[in-house]
């Protein structure tokens, strides 16, 4: 997975003289990982195959990197797939969920990322969902993890991910009538320019700073 | 019904709000009394003394008896995840610091760790900066249980155990501000190793404050283990049993009061916590006694991890605690001069009168950072209240794409209502006081 930045500096357009505004730098993201994977994934990976018939088809992508797993999974099938590694293997802690958001990867664009635990094993996994934000529907995984009703919760409110099936899906942190999804990449910081003596220091997200 | 200043009524579509601002609360009894339903919705918080910062709980009660318990939070959000994707690396352990304001350390350490992660940079870490970590993080530990257990007591009435919990942490927080330069939100543990070495003659200041905590410790214990009135306030309150525990996803003090000798620093080793012998406390009580009693215990296994991190400071004495790599690793330490803690001298004196590469590299450094490679990490460390992780995806660049803290308060929060819906209003304190959460935390 690769994407291309352009320029060295965060913000185009200020007149960057530095002679770096042409620059392209390509973005390599761990890729797809091959069998064997390493460690305990190899036997995690199995045991779902085994456990869940419909592996080659859920999941979409298997990464392995940086000495963590992370599987990519439909998102229709997040559910199953949970309820699977909850049972039978014994992933019985779901440590929340993290949004992401990537505006230039198309109908991709809203990431849902889960990391599991499992005590009883005492091994780790992730599981990765996309959905896009003309839909920004992935299911609720509250009724397989419960403790997940919060993180959910405040996932809708940071990113607008709206998790279908979920008892309460309220904003969390941010008042009740706020407008917009603040931990979206195309939701400004906010912030106001400080003056000193004269002079005047933009707001963080107006500064020239490096990518 | 004549109009009361404190306890003024007035008339909405779900029925009568009572607004008491304190006073006459004879008038409101009897007010409440004339009501015909015995239901009746209580705000407790946001400005409530015993919710632990600014948690709001809107209780329905029947009677004394808590029929349903809805926590609401968010007053203290402030935006941290936001804000770290506008800054260096480093400059986030700035903002991480200041999230949950009890446990600073663990929430620098957590940060670092997946920052680490990402550059692959995990063994090349230092061993004294890693030793200087754990040192760092069981002093905090003692710091925050200190503070869980002397607010935990003065909300349930008991005034003294506040006291000694509190001269306690100030001689931790003392030893803090002699290490870092500051008592709360250090930003001592960097990218890398840490901010700077302990200053000379610590190890020693370190012992006698072992010495020191450990008698001290016996005030507290003496106070509340096994008191009549403090075990009837907490024994059987709060039940959370295992398999809630792990259906709702809660880790720290309240896991262990469920018999399940879960720790991170046991089962997940981080910054070389196996190399340090301690035992992981457990209760099967599963309720505030139970967890009470895991904090006490977890005191004195603190003082032991940092009686041997002092060994091993003396046996590294001198040793780096920054990464080698001169382009993660900070340019600079900060040095004590006559007016505190501050620039390195030397370092200023290298950059500005001696070597234009130094000042080069130094500003480079200090403006752009570093890049980290692409890709996302979870690290997770065994802060006082749980598995406190961060979430980093990087996109390449000098500044996180995304940071996420899973906050065990945040968390374990939400088992407030499971805890105490079908037990009285005042278990309530209890009950909250047990979980400990931290508000800066829970909101973020």
């Amino acid at each position: 997975m690769s994407e291309a930045q352009e320029g060295m500096f965060g913000v185009s357009g200020t007149g960057d003289t530095s002679g770096y505004g042409g620059l392209v730098r390509t973005v390599t993201n761990p890729g797809s990982t091959e069998r064997p994977y390493g460690g305990y994934f190899d036997q995690v990976a199995d045991d779902l195959e085994r456990a869940y018939p419909d592996f080659a088809d859920a999941i979409t992508k298997v990464v392995v990197d940086r000495g963590e797993l992370t599987l990519h999974i439909k998102k229709e099938r997040l559910v199953e797939v949970a309820k699977t590694l909850r049972d039978k293997l014994l992933f019985e802690m779901c440590m929340g969920v993290s949004g992401v958001h990537y505006p230039e990867r198309a109908g991709c664009e809203l990431v849902a990322v889960y990391p599991l635990l499992s005590m009883t094993k005492n091994q780790r996994v992730r599981l990765e969902v996309c959905t896009s934000e003309v839909d920004p529907h992935i299911p609720s995984l509250v009724e397989v993890y419960g403790g997940n009703n919060w993180h959910e919760r405040e996932t809708f409110d940071m990113f607008g991910i709206i998790f279908d099936g979920h008892p309460g899906l309220t904003r969390i942190l941010m008042p009740d009538d706020w407008d917009g999804h603040p931990q979206r990449k195309d939701y400004p910081l906010g912030g106001i320019a400080v003056e000193y003596k004269g002079a005047t220091t933009p707001a963080p997200q107006n500064r020239r700073s490096y990518k | 019904m004549s109009f009361d200043p404190y306890a003024a009524t007035r008339e909405t579509t779900e029925g009568t709000v009572y607004s008491v601002t304190g006073g006459d609360w004879d008038s409101l009894v009897s007010e409440i009394g004339e009501a015909k339903e015995e239901r009746i919705i209580v705000n407790m918080g946001p400005q409530h003394p015993s919710t632990h910062g600014v948690l709001r709980l809107v209780l329905e009660l029947e009677g004394e008896t808590v029929t349903e318990v809805r926590p609401g939070i968010g007053y203290l959000h402030t935006g941290i995840e936001k804000n770290m994707e506008y800054r260096s690396w480093t400059q986030g352990t700035t903002f991480a610091t200041r999230m949950d304001y009890l446990s600073p350390i663990f929430n620098e350490t957590a940060y670092c760790l997946a920052i680490e992660k990402l550059l692959g940079i995990t063994n090349d870490i230092p061993e004294r900066a890693s030793i200087i970590r754990v040192l760092m993080m069981e002093l905090n530990r003692i710091s925050s249980h200190m503070v869980a257990l002397g607010t935990g007591a003065l909300e349930l009435g008991a005034m003294g155990p506040m006291f000694f919990a509190f001269r306690e942490r100030e001689a931790v927080l003392d030893t803090f501000e002699a290490i870092t330069g500051l008592r709360m939100n250090m930003a001592y543990v960097r990218p890398g190793g840490v901010q700077q070495d302990l200053p000379a003659g610590m190890t020693q200041r370190l012992r006698i404050l072992v010495q020191e905590l450990r008698k001290n410790f016996k005030d507290n214990e003496r106070l509340l283990v096994g008191n009549t009135i403090w075990m009837k306030r907490t024994e059987g309150i709060g039940y959370l049993d295992l398999a809630g525990c792990t259906t709702l996803g809660i880790t720290g003090p309240v896991l262990r009061s469920t018999g399940l000798p879960w720790d991170l620093r046991k089962m997940q080793p981080y910054c070389g916590y196996e190399n340090y012998e301690f035992d992981v406390i457990t209760a099967d009580t599963c309720d505030v006694y139970g967890r009470f009693l895991i904090r006490m215990a977890e005191l004195e296994q603190s003082l032991r991890i940092i009686e041997q991190a002092i060994t091993k400071l003396v046996a590294t004495e001198g040793q780096p605690v920054m990464v080698a790599d001169k382009k993660i690793a900070w340019p600079a330490q900060l040095a004590l001069g006559a007016d505190g803690l501050g620039n390195s001298l030397d370092h200023i004196r290298e950059i500005m009168g001696s070597s234009m590469e130094s000042l080069i590299h130094h500003f480079k450094l200090v403006t752009e950072g570093f890049r980290v490679p692409a890709g996302q990490a979870y690290a997770a460390v065994e802060s006082p209240r749980g598995e406190l992780a961060a979430h980093l995806v990087s996109d390449g660049g000098t500044k996180p794409y995304r940071v996420h803290f899973r906050e065990p308060s945040f968390n374990n929060l939400q088992s407030t209502s499971a805890m105490s819906e079908g037990g009285m209003v005042a278990d309530i304190i209890g009950a909250v006081a047990s979980i400990d959460p931290v508000m800066g935390g829970v909101d973020r």
